[in-house]
Protein backbone atom coordinates (compact mmCIF):
# COMPACT_ATOMS: atom_id res chain seq x y z
CA UNK A 1 0.00 0.00 0.00
CA UNK A 2 2.88 2.29 0.43
CA UNK A 3 4.10 5.22 -2.45
CA UNK A 4 6.44 3.81 -4.75
CA UNK A 5 8.82 5.12 -7.04
CA UNK A 6 9.91 3.05 -10.16
CA UNK A 7 12.01 3.21 -13.26
CA UNK A 8 10.81 2.91 -16.29
CA UNK A 9 13.40 5.08 -18.45
CA UNK A 10 12.22 7.96 -16.60
CA UNK A 11 10.94 8.27 -13.33
CA UNK A 12 7.35 7.70 -12.72
CA UNK A 13 4.97 7.32 -9.97
CA UNK A 14 3.01 4.39 -9.34
CA UNK A 15 1.14 3.57 -6.35
CA UNK A 16 2.16 -0.23 -6.14
CA UNK A 17 4.51 -2.53 -6.88
CA UNK A 18 4.83 -4.86 -9.99
CA UNK A 19 5.00 -7.15 -7.37
CA UNK A 20 1.87 -6.02 -5.49
CA UNK A 21 -0.16 -5.31 -8.37
CA UNK A 22 0.50 -8.97 -9.50
CA UNK A 23 -0.35 -10.51 -5.86
CA UNK A 24 -3.48 -8.41 -6.04
CA UNK A 25 -4.69 -9.51 -9.36
CA UNK A 26 -4.28 -13.02 -8.63
CA UNK A 27 -5.79 -12.86 -4.84
CA UNK A 28 -8.81 -11.39 -6.89
CA UNK A 29 -8.47 -14.18 -9.35
CA UNK A 30 -8.73 -16.49 -6.90
CA UNK A 31 -11.30 -14.95 -5.05
CA UNK A 32 -13.93 -14.11 -8.28
CA UNK A 33 -13.05 -18.02 -9.44
CA UNK A 34 -14.29 -19.43 -5.68
CA UNK A 35 -17.42 -17.66 -5.68
CA UNK A 36 -18.13 -18.47 -9.13
CA UNK A 37 -17.74 -21.77 -8.28
CA UNK A 38 -19.82 -21.81 -5.26
CA UNK A 39 -22.26 -20.07 -6.79
CA UNK A 40 -22.99 -22.81 -9.40
CA UNK A 41 -22.92 -25.41 -6.82
CA UNK A 42 -26.03 -23.81 -4.98
CA UNK A 43 -27.79 -22.77 -8.29
CA UNK A 44 -27.77 -26.89 -8.87
CA UNK A 45 -28.96 -27.52 -5.53
CA UNK A 46 -32.12 -24.79 -6.03
CA UNK A 47 -35.18 -25.62 -7.86
CA UNK A 48 -35.49 -22.46 -9.22
CA UNK A 49 -39.42 -23.13 -9.58
CA UNK A 50 -40.00 -23.15 -6.02
CA UNK A 51 -37.97 -19.63 -6.26
CA UNK A 52 -39.57 -17.89 -9.04
CA UNK A 53 -43.23 -18.26 -7.47
CA UNK A 54 -41.49 -16.78 -4.20
CA UNK A 55 -43.32 -13.12 -4.64
CA UNK A 56 -46.67 -15.28 -4.50
CA UNK A 57 -45.57 -17.24 -1.48
CA UNK A 58 -44.81 -14.46 -0.16
CA UNK A 59 -48.40 -12.19 -0.44
CA UNK A 60 -50.04 -15.36 0.28
CA UNK A 61 -47.71 -15.91 3.79
CA UNK A 62 -48.60 -11.54 4.09
CA UNK A 63 -52.12 -12.16 3.88
CA UNK A 64 -52.47 -14.88 6.59
CA UNK A 65 -50.26 -12.98 8.45
CA UNK A 66 -52.57 -10.23 8.84
CA UNK A 67 -54.79 -9.29 10.36
CA UNK A 68 -52.28 -10.18 13.62
CA UNK A 69 -54.47 -12.02 16.24
CA UNK A 70 -54.46 -9.21 18.93
CA UNK A 71 -56.16 -11.95 21.48
CA UNK A 72 -53.34 -13.98 21.20
CA UNK A 73 -50.96 -11.63 22.62
CA UNK A 74 -52.13 -11.91 26.16
CA UNK A 75 -51.36 -15.20 26.37
CA UNK A 76 -47.59 -14.59 25.75
CA UNK A 77 -46.64 -12.79 28.85
CA UNK A 78 -45.20 -15.96 30.10
CA UNK A 79 -43.42 -17.13 27.39
CA UNK A 80 -41.87 -14.00 27.47
CA UNK A 81 -40.39 -13.56 30.70
CA UNK A 82 -39.41 -17.16 30.51
CA UNK A 83 -37.23 -16.35 27.23
CA UNK A 84 -35.71 -13.25 29.68
CA UNK A 85 -35.22 -15.63 32.39
CA UNK A 86 -33.45 -17.98 30.23
CA UNK A 87 -30.72 -15.64 28.93
CA UNK A 88 -30.04 -13.81 32.38
CA UNK A 89 -29.34 -17.29 34.29
CA UNK A 90 -27.19 -18.41 31.17
CA UNK A 91 -24.95 -15.25 31.14
CA UNK A 92 -24.86 -15.23 34.81
CA UNK A 93 -23.70 -19.25 34.70
CA UNK A 94 -21.67 -18.61 31.60
CA UNK A 95 -20.04 -15.57 33.27
CA UNK A 96 -19.07 -17.94 36.47
CA UNK A 97 -17.64 -20.53 34.21
CA UNK A 98 -15.80 -18.03 31.51
CA UNK A 99 -14.28 -15.85 34.17
CA UNK A 100 -11.84 -18.68 35.45
CA UNK A 101 -11.15 -19.64 31.78
CA UNK A 102 -10.18 -16.19 30.53
CA UNK A 103 -7.51 -16.56 33.76
CA UNK A 104 -6.31 -19.54 32.60
CA UNK A 105 -5.93 -18.55 28.80
CA UNK A 106 -4.42 -15.13 28.91
CA UNK A 107 -0.45 -15.02 28.62
CA UNK A 108 0.01 -12.77 31.26
CA UNK A 109 -1.46 -14.87 34.07
CA UNK A 110 -1.89 -18.40 32.79
CA UNK A 111 -0.58 -21.01 35.37
CA UNK A 112 1.18 -23.26 32.09
CA UNK A 113 2.02 -21.93 28.46
CA UNK A 114 2.43 -25.09 27.55
CA UNK A 115 -0.23 -27.13 29.40
CA UNK A 116 -3.17 -25.38 30.52
CA UNK A 117 -3.46 -22.15 28.14
CA UNK A 118 -3.75 -24.84 24.63
CA UNK A 119 -6.42 -26.85 27.11
CA UNK A 120 -8.74 -23.24 28.44
CA UNK A 121 -8.35 -22.14 24.55
CA UNK A 122 -10.00 -25.39 23.68
CA UNK A 123 -12.75 -25.23 25.87
CA UNK A 124 -13.37 -21.80 24.58
CA UNK A 125 -13.04 -22.78 20.69
CA UNK A 126 -15.81 -25.86 21.51
CA UNK A 127 -17.89 -23.91 23.31
CA UNK A 128 -17.71 -20.79 20.81
CA UNK A 129 -18.09 -22.72 17.17
CA UNK A 130 -21.03 -25.33 18.69
CA UNK A 131 -24.40 -22.65 18.07
CA UNK A 132 -26.35 -22.37 21.37
CA UNK A 133 -29.43 -23.96 19.55
CA UNK A 134 -27.33 -27.31 19.01
CA UNK A 135 -25.95 -27.39 22.35
CA UNK A 136 -30.17 -27.12 23.30
CA UNK A 137 -30.63 -29.87 20.85
CA UNK A 138 -28.32 -32.18 22.62
CA UNK A 139 -29.08 -30.71 26.15
CA UNK A 140 -32.97 -31.60 25.19
CA UNK A 141 -31.86 -34.88 24.47
CA UNK A 142 -30.21 -35.71 28.19
CA UNK A 143 -32.65 -33.47 30.13
CA UNK A 144 -35.74 -33.42 28.46
CA UNK A 145 -37.51 -30.57 27.27
CA UNK A 146 -37.94 -27.03 29.14
CA UNK A 147 -36.05 -23.74 30.79
CA UNK A 148 -33.06 -25.56 32.11
CA UNK A 149 -32.28 -27.40 28.66
CA UNK A 150 -32.43 -23.75 27.21
CA UNK A 151 -29.90 -21.96 30.61
CA UNK A 152 -27.75 -24.80 30.64
CA UNK A 153 -27.20 -23.84 26.54
CA UNK A 154 -27.09 -20.35 26.37
CA UNK A 155 -24.65 -20.55 29.09
CA UNK A 156 -21.96 -23.25 27.21
CA UNK A 157 -22.35 -20.71 24.22
CA UNK A 158 -21.37 -17.85 26.14
CA UNK A 159 -18.35 -19.50 27.92
CA UNK A 160 -16.36 -19.22 24.76
CA UNK A 161 -17.50 -15.41 23.67
CA UNK A 162 -17.62 -14.13 27.06
CA UNK A 163 -13.71 -15.96 27.47
CA UNK A 164 -12.19 -14.81 24.46
CA UNK A 165 -13.00 -11.05 24.99
CA UNK A 166 -11.87 -11.31 28.58
CA UNK A 167 -8.56 -13.02 28.23
CA UNK A 168 -7.82 -10.29 25.93
CA UNK A 169 -8.34 -7.30 27.64
CA UNK A 170 -6.32 -9.36 30.60
CA UNK A 171 -3.61 -9.43 28.23
CA UNK A 172 -4.03 -5.93 27.14
CA UNK A 173 -4.02 -4.83 30.24
CA UNK A 174 -0.89 -3.11 31.81
CA UNK A 175 1.32 -5.15 33.74
CA UNK A 176 3.18 -2.57 35.65
CA UNK A 177 0.70 -2.29 38.61
CA UNK A 178 1.11 -6.00 39.08
CA UNK A 179 4.70 -5.07 39.01
CA UNK A 180 4.73 -2.78 41.52
CA UNK A 181 2.59 -4.64 44.06
CA UNK A 182 4.86 -7.81 43.75
CA UNK A 183 7.95 -5.58 44.15
CA UNK A 184 6.24 -4.39 47.73
CA UNK A 185 5.79 -8.01 48.60
CA UNK A 186 2.17 -8.67 47.75
CA UNK A 187 1.19 -12.26 46.71
CA UNK A 188 0.62 -13.26 43.56
CA UNK A 189 -3.36 -13.01 44.08
CA UNK A 190 -2.83 -9.92 45.89
CA UNK A 191 -1.36 -8.52 43.54
CA UNK A 192 -4.01 -9.63 40.50
CA UNK A 193 -6.84 -8.37 42.72
CA UNK A 194 -5.67 -5.21 43.38
CA UNK A 195 -3.41 -4.33 40.13
CA UNK A 196 -5.54 -6.23 37.50
CA UNK A 197 -9.12 -7.02 38.23
CA UNK A 198 -10.17 -2.94 38.47
CA UNK A 199 -8.47 -2.91 35.11
CA UNK A 200 -10.48 -5.18 33.25
CA UNK A 201 -13.70 -4.58 36.04
CA UNK A 202 -15.59 -2.64 33.13
CA UNK A 203 -14.67 -4.79 30.44
CA UNK A 204 -16.07 -7.91 31.81
CA UNK A 205 -19.23 -6.11 32.74
CA UNK A 206 -19.43 -4.61 29.09
CA UNK A 207 -18.92 -8.05 27.68
CA UNK A 208 -21.54 -9.42 30.07
CA UNK A 209 -24.33 -7.23 29.57
CA UNK A 210 -23.14 -7.41 25.30
CA UNK A 211 -23.83 -10.86 25.34
CA UNK A 212 -26.83 -10.59 27.42
CA UNK A 213 -28.24 -8.99 24.72
CA UNK A 214 -26.88 -11.42 22.25
CA UNK A 215 -28.51 -14.47 24.48
CA UNK A 216 -32.10 -12.64 24.72
CA UNK A 217 -31.90 -12.62 20.87
CA UNK A 218 -30.62 -16.45 21.35
CA UNK A 219 -33.19 -17.21 23.79
CA UNK A 220 -36.22 -16.40 21.43
CA UNK A 221 -35.93 -19.21 19.34
CA UNK A 222 -34.41 -21.93 21.24
CA UNK A 223 -37.99 -23.10 22.28
CA UNK A 224 -37.81 -24.34 18.08
CA UNK A 225 -36.07 -27.42 19.71
CA UNK A 226 -38.04 -27.89 22.82
CA UNK A 227 -35.49 -25.52 25.19
CA UNK A 228 -38.40 -23.33 26.51
CA UNK A 229 -39.29 -19.77 26.29
CA UNK A 230 -41.55 -17.94 23.27
CA UNK A 231 -39.75 -20.04 20.37
CA UNK A 232 -41.89 -23.16 21.73
CA UNK A 233 -45.68 -20.71 20.65
CA UNK A 234 -43.73 -19.86 17.97
CA UNK A 235 -43.40 -23.42 17.08
CA UNK A 236 -46.69 -24.24 17.91
CA UNK A 237 -48.21 -21.66 15.89
CA UNK A 238 -45.94 -22.21 12.80
CA UNK A 239 -46.75 -26.28 13.36
CA UNK A 240 -50.75 -25.20 13.25
CA UNK A 241 -50.42 -23.01 10.09
CA UNK A 242 -51.69 -20.00 12.29
CA UNK A 243 -50.01 -17.63 10.72
CA UNK A 244 -51.91 -14.44 11.99
CA UNK A 245 -50.58 -15.83 15.60
CA UNK A 246 -46.76 -16.28 14.42
CA UNK A 247 -47.25 -12.47 13.30
CA UNK A 248 -48.20 -11.54 16.89
CA UNK A 249 -44.77 -13.65 18.52
CA UNK A 250 -42.44 -11.83 15.81
CA UNK A 251 -44.07 -8.91 16.96
CA UNK A 252 -43.37 -9.59 21.13
CA UNK A 253 -39.80 -10.53 19.86
CA UNK A 254 -39.33 -7.72 17.84
CA UNK A 255 -40.32 -5.32 20.94
CA UNK A 256 -38.32 -7.72 23.33
CA UNK A 257 -34.89 -7.55 21.28
CA UNK A 258 -35.17 -4.05 21.04
CA UNK A 259 -36.04 -2.95 24.49
CA UNK A 260 -32.90 -5.83 25.55
CA UNK A 261 -30.48 -3.47 22.81
CA UNK A 262 -31.97 -0.07 24.47
CA UNK A 263 -31.06 -1.35 27.58
CA UNK A 264 -28.03 -2.97 26.87
CA UNK A 265 -26.93 0.35 25.19
CA UNK A 266 -27.40 2.21 28.32
CA UNK A 267 -25.63 0.42 30.66
CA UNK A 268 -22.84 0.23 27.98
CA UNK A 269 -22.65 3.42 28.03
CA UNK A 270 -22.61 3.99 31.49
CA UNK A 271 -19.59 2.05 31.99
CA UNK A 272 -17.48 3.64 29.44
CA UNK B 1 5.60 9.92 68.94
CA UNK B 2 1.59 10.25 69.52
CA UNK B 3 1.34 11.22 65.44
CA UNK B 4 3.26 7.89 64.70
CA UNK B 5 0.73 6.01 66.48
CA UNK B 6 -2.47 7.20 64.90
CA UNK B 7 -0.48 6.10 61.66
CA UNK B 8 0.12 2.51 62.35
CA UNK B 9 -3.53 2.17 63.52
CA UNK B 10 -4.80 3.92 60.05
CA UNK B 11 -2.31 1.30 57.83
CA UNK B 12 -4.59 -1.46 58.68
CA UNK B 13 -3.48 -4.48 57.31
CA UNK B 14 -7.07 -5.23 55.90
CA UNK B 15 -7.41 -2.52 53.07
CA UNK B 16 -10.20 -2.17 50.83
CA UNK B 17 -10.25 0.13 48.34
CA UNK B 18 -13.29 2.47 47.92
CA UNK B 19 -16.60 0.80 46.21
CA UNK B 20 -17.82 1.70 42.58
CA UNK B 21 -20.71 2.69 43.95
CA UNK B 22 -21.19 4.93 46.97
CA UNK B 23 -24.13 4.29 48.21
CA UNK B 24 -24.02 1.69 50.69
CA UNK B 25 -28.17 1.09 50.70
CA UNK B 26 -27.77 1.01 46.89
CA UNK B 27 -25.04 -1.26 47.10
CA UNK B 28 -27.60 -3.33 49.15
CA UNK B 29 -30.24 -3.02 47.62
CA UNK B 30 -28.71 -3.73 44.11
CA UNK B 31 -27.15 -7.41 45.77
CA UNK B 32 -30.34 -8.07 47.39
CA UNK B 33 -32.47 -7.49 44.37
CA UNK B 34 -30.11 -9.97 42.06
CA UNK B 35 -30.08 -12.62 44.99
CA UNK B 36 -34.32 -12.30 44.67
CA UNK B 37 -34.19 -11.94 41.15
CA UNK B 38 -32.16 -15.37 40.74
CA UNK B 39 -34.41 -17.09 43.02
CA UNK B 40 -37.51 -16.05 41.13
CA UNK B 41 -35.97 -17.07 37.87
CA UNK B 42 -34.74 -20.27 39.19
CA UNK B 43 -37.93 -21.47 40.64
CA UNK B 44 -39.32 -21.16 37.41
CA UNK B 45 -36.75 -23.41 35.64
CA UNK B 46 -39.72 -26.16 37.12
CA UNK B 47 -36.55 -29.12 36.99
CA UNK B 48 -38.55 -32.31 36.83
CA UNK B 49 -36.01 -34.47 38.63
CA UNK B 50 -37.03 -37.54 37.46
CA UNK B 51 -36.31 -36.66 33.72
CA UNK B 52 -33.21 -35.64 34.34
CA UNK B 53 -32.60 -38.42 36.33
CA UNK B 54 -33.77 -40.93 33.50
CA UNK B 55 -32.03 -38.30 30.62
CA UNK B 56 -28.18 -38.56 32.58
CA UNK B 57 -28.82 -42.49 32.11
CA UNK B 58 -29.01 -42.30 28.47
CA UNK B 59 -26.10 -39.49 28.77
CA UNK B 60 -23.93 -42.73 29.00
CA UNK B 61 -24.78 -44.08 25.36
CA UNK B 62 -24.95 -40.31 24.32
CA UNK B 63 -20.99 -39.76 25.43
CA UNK B 64 -20.59 -42.97 24.15
CA UNK B 65 -21.13 -41.83 20.96
CA UNK B 66 -19.72 -39.06 21.60
CA UNK B 67 -16.23 -40.73 22.19
CA UNK B 68 -16.12 -42.73 19.09
CA UNK B 69 -16.98 -40.51 16.41
CA UNK B 70 -18.00 -42.19 13.06
CA UNK B 71 -16.73 -40.20 9.91
CA UNK B 72 -17.28 -43.34 7.68
CA UNK B 73 -20.30 -44.66 7.67
CA UNK B 74 -22.39 -41.10 6.33
CA UNK B 75 -18.57 -39.64 4.65
CA UNK B 76 -20.54 -39.30 1.46
CA UNK B 77 -23.56 -36.80 3.31
CA UNK B 78 -21.20 -35.02 5.26
CA UNK B 79 -18.80 -34.26 2.69
CA UNK B 80 -21.55 -33.25 0.39
CA UNK B 81 -22.95 -30.86 3.58
CA UNK B 82 -19.55 -29.31 4.30
CA UNK B 83 -18.93 -28.42 0.41
CA UNK B 84 -22.41 -26.92 0.61
CA UNK B 85 -21.93 -25.05 3.73
CA UNK B 86 -18.79 -23.20 2.15
CA UNK B 87 -20.25 -22.45 -0.89
CA UNK B 88 -23.28 -20.96 0.99
CA UNK B 89 -20.86 -19.41 3.27
CA UNK B 90 -18.56 -17.70 0.51
CA UNK B 91 -21.53 -16.46 -1.83
CA UNK B 92 -23.37 -15.01 0.83
CA UNK B 93 -20.30 -13.23 2.59
CA UNK B 94 -19.18 -11.54 -1.16
CA UNK B 95 -23.28 -10.83 -1.85
CA UNK B 96 -23.51 -9.30 1.92
CA UNK B 97 -20.03 -6.96 0.88
CA UNK B 98 -21.55 -5.80 -2.42
CA UNK B 99 -24.65 -4.95 -0.70
CA UNK B 100 -23.64 -3.84 2.56
CA UNK B 101 -20.86 -1.10 1.27
CA UNK B 102 -23.24 1.53 -0.39
CA UNK B 103 -25.64 0.28 3.03
CA UNK B 104 -23.28 1.67 5.03
CA UNK B 105 -22.27 4.71 3.59
CA UNK B 106 -25.52 5.72 3.37
CA UNK B 107 -26.29 4.87 6.84
CA UNK B 108 -22.98 7.52 7.64
CA UNK B 109 -24.34 10.54 9.69
CA UNK B 110 -21.46 12.48 8.11
CA UNK B 111 -21.90 11.41 4.62
CA UNK B 112 -25.65 11.04 3.90
CA UNK B 113 -28.72 13.23 4.03
CA UNK B 114 -31.01 12.73 6.94
CA UNK B 115 -33.65 11.11 5.30
CA UNK B 116 -30.68 8.56 3.90
CA UNK B 117 -29.31 8.39 7.39
CA UNK B 118 -32.69 7.56 8.55
CA UNK B 119 -34.10 5.24 5.86
CA UNK B 120 -31.00 3.19 5.85
CA UNK B 121 -30.55 2.83 9.61
CA UNK B 122 -34.02 1.80 9.70
CA UNK B 123 -32.97 -1.05 7.17
CA UNK B 124 -29.81 -2.42 9.17
CA UNK B 125 -31.86 -2.05 11.53
CA UNK B 126 -34.45 -4.61 10.88
CA UNK B 127 -32.52 -6.75 9.49
CA UNK B 128 -30.53 -7.11 12.09
CA UNK B 129 -33.47 -7.34 14.66
CA UNK B 130 -34.47 -11.23 13.79
CA UNK B 131 -32.72 -13.88 14.42
CA UNK B 132 -31.56 -16.04 11.60
CA UNK B 133 -33.48 -19.17 12.41
CA UNK B 134 -36.23 -17.23 12.26
CA UNK B 135 -35.41 -15.32 8.76
CA UNK B 136 -34.73 -19.00 7.99
CA UNK B 137 -38.15 -20.47 8.40
CA UNK B 138 -39.48 -17.72 5.70
CA UNK B 139 -36.73 -17.54 3.05
CA UNK B 140 -37.42 -21.89 3.71
CA UNK B 141 -41.49 -21.51 2.84
CA UNK B 142 -40.62 -18.67 0.39
CA UNK B 143 -38.08 -19.77 -1.79
CA UNK B 144 -38.71 -24.02 -0.97
CA UNK B 145 -36.44 -26.15 0.88
CA UNK B 146 -32.54 -26.12 -0.04
CA UNK B 147 -29.38 -23.75 0.56
CA UNK B 148 -30.83 -20.94 -1.97
CA UNK B 149 -32.93 -19.94 1.21
CA UNK B 150 -29.69 -20.11 3.03
CA UNK B 151 -27.60 -17.76 1.18
CA UNK B 152 -29.95 -15.46 1.15
CA UNK B 153 -30.72 -15.84 4.92
CA UNK B 154 -27.13 -15.61 5.65
CA UNK B 155 -26.76 -12.15 3.07
CA UNK B 156 -29.72 -10.60 5.79
CA UNK B 157 -27.39 -11.39 8.50
CA UNK B 158 -24.40 -10.20 6.60
CA UNK B 159 -25.63 -7.14 5.62
CA UNK B 160 -27.07 -5.93 9.31
CA UNK B 161 -23.59 -6.50 10.49
CA UNK B 162 -21.17 -5.39 8.01
CA UNK B 163 -23.36 -2.44 7.76
CA UNK B 164 -23.64 -1.38 11.31
CA UNK B 165 -20.18 -1.71 11.44
CA UNK B 166 -18.82 -0.08 8.60
CA UNK B 167 -21.23 2.93 9.08
CA UNK B 168 -19.34 3.53 12.62
CA UNK B 169 -16.21 3.17 10.66
CA UNK B 170 -17.46 5.82 8.49
CA UNK B 171 -18.35 8.21 10.66
CA UNK B 172 -14.93 7.46 12.70
CA UNK B 173 -12.99 8.43 9.87
CA UNK B 174 -10.42 11.23 9.66
CA UNK B 175 -12.98 14.13 7.66
CA UNK B 176 -9.38 16.26 6.71
CA UNK B 177 -9.48 14.64 3.37
CA UNK B 178 -13.09 15.12 2.78
CA UNK B 179 -12.76 18.52 3.86
CA UNK B 180 -9.87 19.11 1.50
CA UNK B 181 -11.09 17.02 -1.52
CA UNK B 182 -14.55 19.27 -1.23
CA UNK B 183 -12.34 22.37 -1.55
CA UNK B 184 -10.89 21.37 -4.45
CA UNK B 185 -14.63 20.85 -5.73
CA UNK B 186 -14.43 16.82 -6.28
CA UNK B 187 -18.23 15.26 -6.57
CA UNK B 188 -19.63 13.05 -3.65
CA UNK B 189 -18.85 10.34 -5.61
CA UNK B 190 -15.26 10.79 -5.62
CA UNK B 191 -15.02 12.14 -2.29
CA UNK B 192 -16.22 8.87 -1.56
CA UNK B 193 -13.77 6.92 -3.64
CA UNK B 194 -10.58 9.01 -2.41
CA UNK B 195 -11.42 9.96 0.78
CA UNK B 196 -13.73 7.72 2.67
CA UNK B 197 -13.09 4.16 1.07
CA UNK B 198 -8.77 3.86 1.37
CA UNK B 199 -9.54 4.73 4.92
CA UNK B 200 -12.61 2.40 5.81
CA UNK B 201 -11.16 -0.57 2.99
CA UNK B 202 -9.00 -2.53 5.45
CA UNK B 203 -11.44 -2.58 8.37
CA UNK B 204 -14.06 -3.79 5.87
CA UNK B 205 -11.77 -6.80 4.64
CA UNK B 206 -11.26 -7.48 8.38
CA UNK B 207 -14.81 -7.87 8.91
CA UNK B 208 -15.77 -9.53 5.83
CA UNK B 209 -13.13 -11.88 6.70
CA UNK B 210 -15.17 -12.50 10.27
CA UNK B 211 -17.89 -12.76 8.73
CA UNK B 212 -17.20 -15.34 6.05
CA UNK B 213 -16.21 -17.17 9.59
CA UNK B 214 -19.46 -16.37 11.44
CA UNK B 215 -21.50 -17.52 8.28
CA UNK B 216 -19.92 -20.99 7.75
CA UNK B 217 -20.93 -21.69 11.47
CA UNK B 218 -24.80 -20.19 11.18
CA UNK B 219 -25.02 -22.35 7.94
CA UNK B 220 -24.42 -25.52 10.28
CA UNK B 221 -27.84 -23.95 12.27
CA UNK B 222 -29.86 -22.58 9.48
CA UNK B 223 -29.85 -26.36 8.00
CA UNK B 224 -31.99 -27.14 10.82
CA UNK B 225 -35.14 -25.61 9.15
CA UNK B 226 -34.54 -27.02 6.10
CA UNK B 227 -31.66 -24.27 4.80
CA UNK B 228 -29.12 -26.49 3.44
CA UNK B 229 -25.86 -26.79 3.93
CA UNK B 230 -24.07 -28.96 6.83
CA UNK B 231 -26.84 -27.97 9.59
CA UNK B 232 -29.06 -30.35 7.47
CA UNK B 233 -26.88 -33.40 7.51
CA UNK B 234 -26.76 -32.68 11.17
CA UNK B 235 -30.58 -32.53 11.59
CA UNK B 236 -30.39 -35.95 9.78
CA UNK B 237 -27.98 -37.51 12.06
CA UNK B 238 -29.84 -36.20 15.07
CA UNK B 239 -32.94 -37.44 13.57
CA UNK B 240 -31.46 -41.35 13.44
CA UNK B 241 -30.38 -40.97 16.58
CA UNK B 242 -26.75 -41.57 15.06
CA UNK B 243 -24.80 -39.60 18.32
CA UNK B 244 -21.07 -41.07 16.58
CA UNK B 245 -22.53 -39.06 13.38
CA UNK B 246 -23.26 -35.98 15.02
CA UNK B 247 -19.99 -36.17 17.18
CA UNK B 248 -17.91 -36.46 13.80
CA UNK B 249 -20.23 -33.54 12.36
CA UNK B 250 -19.83 -31.54 15.45
CA UNK B 251 -15.85 -32.14 15.56
CA UNK B 252 -15.31 -30.85 11.77
CA UNK B 253 -17.57 -27.85 12.38
CA UNK B 254 -15.01 -27.22 15.61
CA UNK B 255 -12.13 -27.99 13.81
CA UNK B 256 -12.76 -25.94 10.66
CA UNK B 257 -13.87 -22.93 12.95
CA UNK B 258 -10.44 -23.33 14.76
CA UNK B 259 -8.54 -23.34 11.30
CA UNK B 260 -10.45 -20.32 9.77
CA UNK B 261 -10.00 -18.29 12.68
CA UNK B 262 -6.30 -19.18 12.53
CA UNK B 263 -6.12 -18.18 8.83
CA UNK B 264 -8.17 -15.30 8.92
CA UNK B 265 -5.70 -13.76 12.20
CA UNK B 266 -2.62 -14.34 10.34
CA UNK B 267 -4.61 -12.53 6.63
CA UNK B 268 -5.91 -9.68 8.89
CA UNK B 269 -2.55 -9.25 10.71
CA UNK B 270 -1.28 -9.47 6.44
CA UNK B 271 -3.76 -7.07 5.54
CA UNK B 272 -3.26 -4.33 7.63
Amino acid sequence: MTPTLVQEGRREWHWRTPAERWARFGLTLVVVATVVAAASAISEQTTWVFVLDAGLQMRDLGMRMFPPNASYALTLGRPLLETIHIATLGTALGMAVALPLAYLCARTTTPSRRWVRPLALLALVTSRSVNSIIWALVLVVLLGPGLLAGVLAIALRSVGFVGKLVYEAIEEAPSLPITAMETTGARRMQALAFGLVPNILPTVAAVGIYRWEINIREATILGLVGAGGIGMALQASIDALAWSGVSVILLAILATVLLAEVVSARVRRGLA
Amino acid sequence: MAPAMSTVSDARVGWRPPPRIANAWTRRALWIGAAAYAIVAAVTLDVDAARVAEGLTRAGSFFGGWLRPDFVTRWGDIRTGILESLAMAAVATVAGVLIAVPLGLAAARNLAAAPVYAAARGVLAVSRAFHEIIVAIFFVAMFGFGPFAGVVTLVVGSVGFLGKLLAEAVEEIDPAPLDALATAGATWASRVAFGVLPQVMPRVLGLALYRLDINFRESAVIGLVGAGGIGATLTTAFARYEFESVSAILILIISMVFAAEVISGRLRKALL
